[in-house]
Order: C-alpha cells, then structure tokens, then sequence
C-alpha cells in the first residue's frame, strides 16, 4: 500500500464553469455601470447580509467578502494586507478585511484584470452589514464609511445561538424593518413587499438547488469536491435572489447528475472522502485540489460551501423568514449544534475523515479550537487532521507542513481502512 | 535499537532494504535485511543539495553493508527531501508513517511516539495492533524542535553538543516564559545579565522544549521519543519522564526510527510484489 502521489491530473473539470463566468462577468458589469453612471444606487453587503432586501429595493449589491476572496485566489492578499496592519488594523483579525482595506488604499482590485473597462470596485451609496458571520465586518464597513463617507448600516446578530428561538428571530426581523426607511430614502423609492417576497422566493430556491448540486457528493465517486464547489458557489453568493443564479445552477446540476449516472467522480479513482471543516486556503485552492486528488482522496463536503444553503426563506413571511435563515447559519451557532451538524454530515455524506482548517484570522470559521474534533471522534468514530493556515494570508501557511499532514493523514485513514 | 548493536555485515549480502530519511537538518540512510537486522546506516547533515547528501550516505552505508547498490532489493524515502532522491527511489512515506513503523517495530505495543526534529515535532499514537491512531504536528513556529535549541546555544555562546551535560549538572531550573525563540531569547540574554548559571538556563531551556511538546497532544500507553534532538540530549527523555511521572523509552539510535521504518515499508512493498508476483500453486 503506497501513499505515493498518483499523477497530478487527476482531476476533471466541470463543463459549465464557462457559463458561470459569463453570468459573473454579466454580474461585474452591471455593477460597474450602476456605480459609474449613477443610474442605480449600489450596497455593499456582507455576504448573509439582507441582500434580498437590497434586491427588492432596486440596489444592486455588491459583497466585499467576494472582493476579499478574489484578493485571495489571485494571492495579492498577502502583500496587500500590510498596508491594512500599517493603518492600525491587526495582522490577527480577518484577513478578508485587511486585504480589503489594502487593496483599496493601493487602489487595486482583481476585477480590473479579470473584466477589462472596469477600473475599480463599485463606489458605494450605503453599506449594510450583518454581524451574524463576524464582528469584523462591522469595523470592516465601518471603515469604508469614514473613508467614503457613506452611511453604514447593520443589523446586530446574537453568537453561539443553541436553539433559534422565537425572540431572537424578531429581534433580528425587527432590526431588518427599521432598516427599510433609511434605504428607502437612499433609493428614493419605496420598497415593494410584493417584490420582496418574490426575491425571498428566489433565494429560496436558489438555496435549495445549491443544497441539490451539493448533495450531488453523496455519491461515490463524488461529481465535485469542496474545491469545485467554492468556486461554483459564485452564483449563490453574489446572486441570491436573481433568476440568474437559479438558470446557472440548474445547468450544473443537469452535468453532476450525469456524472453521478455515469459514474464518474471528479476525482479519478476516489478511494477516500474527506469533510473540510473552515474556511478554504484561497491562494492554494488549486494546489490543495490538485495533492488530494494526487492522493486519490476526495473532499466531498464542507460547511463553507452548506453555509449558502437557508431552508428558512418563505415569501409568505419575508421579515421574519429573512430573520431566521440568518440566524440559522452555522457561524451564529453554540458548540452543542456544530457537533450535531457535524456529525449529521459526515453520516450522510459518507465521510471518512475531516479536516479542521484552523485559519489564524478568522477564530469564528476555526472550529477546532474548543474541543470540537475529540468529541466528534469520540461520538462518531471519525478521525480529524487539524491544519494551520489562513483564508487569504500566506505568511500564515507552510505549504511543505500542509502537505505532510494531509498525505499523513491519507496513509493514517487507508491503514485503518 | 533492537538491531543496532552488531552493524557487522556478512561476506555476502541478501537483499537489502533501503530507508532514507531526508529531514530539514539531517538525512539518515539505514539499510536492513529480510529478517529486519541492520547491515549498514549513515547520517549527514543534509546541507542544500538533499540529493547530493543521500548519495554520500548511501555509499557509506553500502560500505559499511559491504554490499553495492545492485543489492537493494527496494528502497523508500521519506522526509523533507522525500522526493529529491528519484536516482534510488520514486516510492516515498511521510516521516510520520516511517516513525511510527519503525517505532513499532522497535517497541511493539500501544505507543505514543515523541519526535523532535530540527524543525518539526510530532506526537504519533500507535495501536497495540500497529496501526496509527493519529498524530499531531507543531503548528507553524519553531518553538521546542531543534532550531530553538540551535538559536539559543548560540545565544549563550555554548556548542550545541555541550547542552545535555550542561543541562544535566543544573542545580535549579530557570523557566523561560515565552512561546516565541527570538522573545525567549531575550529572556535568556535577561537571565545572563542577572548573572544566572548557564546550566539552569539550559535546564530550562529543555524544559520549554518539553512544554511545546507535551502541549501537542496528550499521551497514552507507553512513551517513546525518538529524533536528533532527544539523541544528542538523552537528558530531555530523563527531563519528559519525571514531567509524565512514568517511564520513557529511548531507542538504541533515536535519530534513525524515521528511515528505519522507511526501510521496514520498503521491505513490506517488496514482500507483497513477491507474493502478487509468485506463481499460483499448481496443486496436484
């Protein structure tokens, strides 16, 4: 039995990327004509943010964590995240902020490379943030509204929420409400609820065929990894709550179910599926993509990719369903439910191990830092691999240490198999 | 080592397995036969060109095995350099895997195996049956592997060699406070200014490595440390055992587990090629 790397290029690629990056580019540019023409009024939004809000009221939305992940996959984050740390903002606190923050004092941006014509991100005309991923996004839009001096508004989220109870669902739908009159008057128009309810409707569905093309990895051989699936949650994220998104995944999950009839896995060969358990390397995608199909193992799962999934959507109750798939996030909850979550996953995706990605700027994505992979071991038997790293600064990953853990960890499972 | 203590090599050798252990400090070659006894090892510091170095301690393991290199039946490489050494072999282990066979094979019970490398340290958890449980790897800083203690002998002006009797004749142990070497530096130079015994610092000093360590993972059943560092500086397994408060385990040669175990797995793939390759039994 060797653990020796199998070739590199054992990996398939999925068909519709193509398309996906038309419906990006389409995306861009229309956010780029609105900032520049002034003919529609821009928010920027945190990334589970009320963007079906935003929609409904004519915005067009744009979401600096997307920013800061492309920052990230294109590594310009690493040097742009000093000029952030010389502002006063620490290397210790979200790197998605402090690669931000730097890319707009160095005035840079990946979509000018990526979308010729479009020279910087879009100028916003309000910023409105959810706390319920981080704190950091509140101190990150707080920043950019002294520096562009532009309202930012936000609803507070309550962390570590065992049970999503009633109170806090109208607390948080309360909060969404009072934001409506000020971005009322910033869009000078009024908000629609029927237009509302028909873009909770889309976010719904959107959700809900994410979840399918998700699941698609139930399979064995896996049609797509946790890899494809951060580059294909594009759509969900940055279009919740457009029919785009929905036609986009429609097509995607009409090529993973014939891979899944054809049996064939995007990684040739699986013979080991693992859970990624944090947020994804961004510089290193390809390359963590490329050693663990290199080690015939595929990463089949991962709550990064499931966060974008809000089976609480419901246009009959928008407020209060916008409410409560907020709070159902993975992020806002206590120890007690990530366990249960956990494990429930890794049962239904047939996982034979997980990964804990430990990333040094974001504690609220690290999940291993409180016990969490013992007690997930000890109730379900599944082994865990921690690995140190970042979301988007490289100084914080040693690719040489990455890559003995992880073919550590493959020649652990395979031992016990 | 169970099989270190008669490297004398017959007249003519059987097959031979071959282990390299290419670390960020060191690399080490051990050549074994069939029956797992040691014929030939060598260690050199593995300078910039792995490559290079494996093929001079290749060679004097060889010699000492009085074999050539047609001998080797199967080899297996391992460490940082794992793959810098395609003239021998493509087949490569983690370092992990090769010292918790090795240390198996060495100690064959439930172990919890202590490495401290010259920029790594694992604790590694292996079955009574063998097998891994798991194992846990420093994060990305230095402190408690063997750059730690290089950059603070340098810091007291003492040999690296010269730390375990220093440590060993400490009339008391002074603790240093810091997670960081160039911070605990500091705090060594501090203890210089105040006039501290050199002895106690590198007590202590020892005692931080043991900390970091220790702090990686808890311990079960028997303990064994293996690596350069616990090799050069028995003192830190005599230091670990009274910190644990029970017995650990030294092999004959600490610092050779590693491509010991690679030799063990080169053995292992050769004896399965055999069998897939051995004719069927005709029967009657």
């Amino acid at each position: 039995m060797s653990t020796s790397p199998t070739s590199p290029t054992a990996r398939k690629t999925i068909q519709a990327t193509e398309l996906m990056g038309r419906i990006m580019r389409e995306y861009f540019y229309d956010l780029n004509d609105a900032a520049v023409t002034g003919r529609r009024k821009v928010a920027w939004c945190t990334s589970v943010g009320p963007a079906e809000l935003l929609r409904a009221l004519g915005f067009a939305v744009y979401f600096p964590e997307n920013h800061g992940a492309m920052l990230g996959s294109t590594r310009q984050s690493t040097e742009l995240i000093p000029e952030a740390n010389a502002a006063g903002y620490s290397p210790d606190i979200c790197s998605y902020l402090t690669a931000d923050i730097g890319a707009w004092l160095k005035q840079r941006t990946p979509l000018s490379k990526a979308y010729p014509g479009i020279e910087r991100v879009p100028r916003p005309d309000v910023l409105v943030y959810n706390t319920n991923q981080c704190r950091d996004v509140q101190d990150w839009f707080g920043w950019y509204a002294r520096e562009l001096g532009v309202p930012a508004l936000g609803i507070s989220s309550p962390k570590n929420v065992n049970d999503v109870t009633e109170g806090l669902v109208e607390d948080v739908a309360r909060q969404i409400e009072a934001l409506v009159a000020p971005l009322e008057a910033i869009v000078g128009a009024r908000l629609d609820i029927d237009r509302l309810r028909e873009t909770v409707a889309l976010s719904r569905r959107c959700s809900e065929i994410w979840r399918d093309v998700l699941e698609t990895a139930m399979h064995s051989p896996a049609p797509l990894t946790f890899f494809d699936g951060t580059i294909h949650m594009g759509p969900a994220v940055c279009l919740r709550g457009t029919q785009q998104a929905l036609d986009y995944y429609a097509v995607l999950l009409a090529e993973l179910r014939q891979r899944v009839a054809d049996g064939v896995g995007a990684v040739q060969g699986e013979r080991l599926r693992l859970y990624w358990e944090g947020m994804p390397v961004w510089g290193r995608l390809r390359q963590h993509s490329e050693m663990f199909a290199a080690l015939r193992t595929a990463v089949v799962a991962s709550t990064y990719c499931s966060s974008w999934i809000f089976p609480a959507f419901d246009d009959a109750d928008p407020f209060r369903s916008m409410a409560q798939a907020y709070l159902e996030l993975f992020i806002v909850r206590a120890e007690p439910y990530k366990e249960r979550y956990l494990a429930d996953m890794l049962q239904r995706f047939k996982v034979d191990g997980i990964i804990f990605h430990d990333a040094k700027t974001c504690p609220y994505n690290s999940n291993n830092r409180y016990g969490l992979p013992q007690r997930l071991q000890a109730s379900t038997g599944v082994p865990s691999l921690v690995l140190s790293g970042d979301l988007n600064d490289l100084r914080c990953v040693s690719d040489e240490q990455t890559k003995i853990n992880a073919e550590a960890f493959v020649e652990q499972l395979l031992e016990c198999a | 080592m169970t099989h270190a203590a008669s490297p004398a090599a017959p007249a003519a050798p059987a097959a031979l397995y071959l282990g390299l252990d290419l670390g960020s400090s060191r690399t080490k070659v051990v050549l074994i036969d069939a029956a797992g006894g040691l014929r030939g090892q060598a260690v050199r510091k593995s300078g910039i060109d792995f490559a290079v170095t494996a093929r001079a301690c290749l060679a004097q393991a060889l010699e000492m095995a009085s074999a050539g290199s047609g001998d080797i039946a199967a080899a297996v490489a391992t460490g940082y350099g794992r793959s810098n050494v395609a003239f021998v072999t493509e087949e490569t282990k983690t370092e992990i895997g090769c010292l918790a066979r090795g240390g198996y094979h060495l100690f064959p019970q439930a172990i919890s195996i202590i490495d401290i490398g010259g920029q790594d340290n694992k604790v590694i958890k292996v079955g009574a049956d063998g097998r891994r449980q798991s194992f846990k790897m420093n994060r990305k800083c230095a402190a408690g592997t063997g750059a730690f203690l290089e950059e603070m002998a340098s810091r007291l002006d003492v040999s690296l060699e010269t730390l375990n009797a220093l440590a060993a004749e400490a009339t008391e142990m002074i603790k240093l406070g810091s997670y960081c070497t160039v911070f605990s530096a500091t705090e060594v130079l501090e203890n210089i200014r105040a006039g501290r015994r050199v002895p106690d610092i590198v007590k202590g000093l020892f005692y931080s490595v043991i900390k970091r360590v220790l702090e990686m993972d808890s311990l079960t059943d028997g303990v064994v440390m293996t690596g350069g560092v616990v090799a050069h500086n028995p003192y830190l397994a005599e230091m670990t055992a009274g910190l644990i408060e029970r017995p650990v385990r030294l092999p004959a040669q600490p610092q050779f587990v590693g491509a010991l175990g690679a030799a063990l797995f080169a053995r292992d793939a050769a004896a399965g090629q055999v069998a897939a390759d051995a004719p069927p039994d005709q029967g009657d």
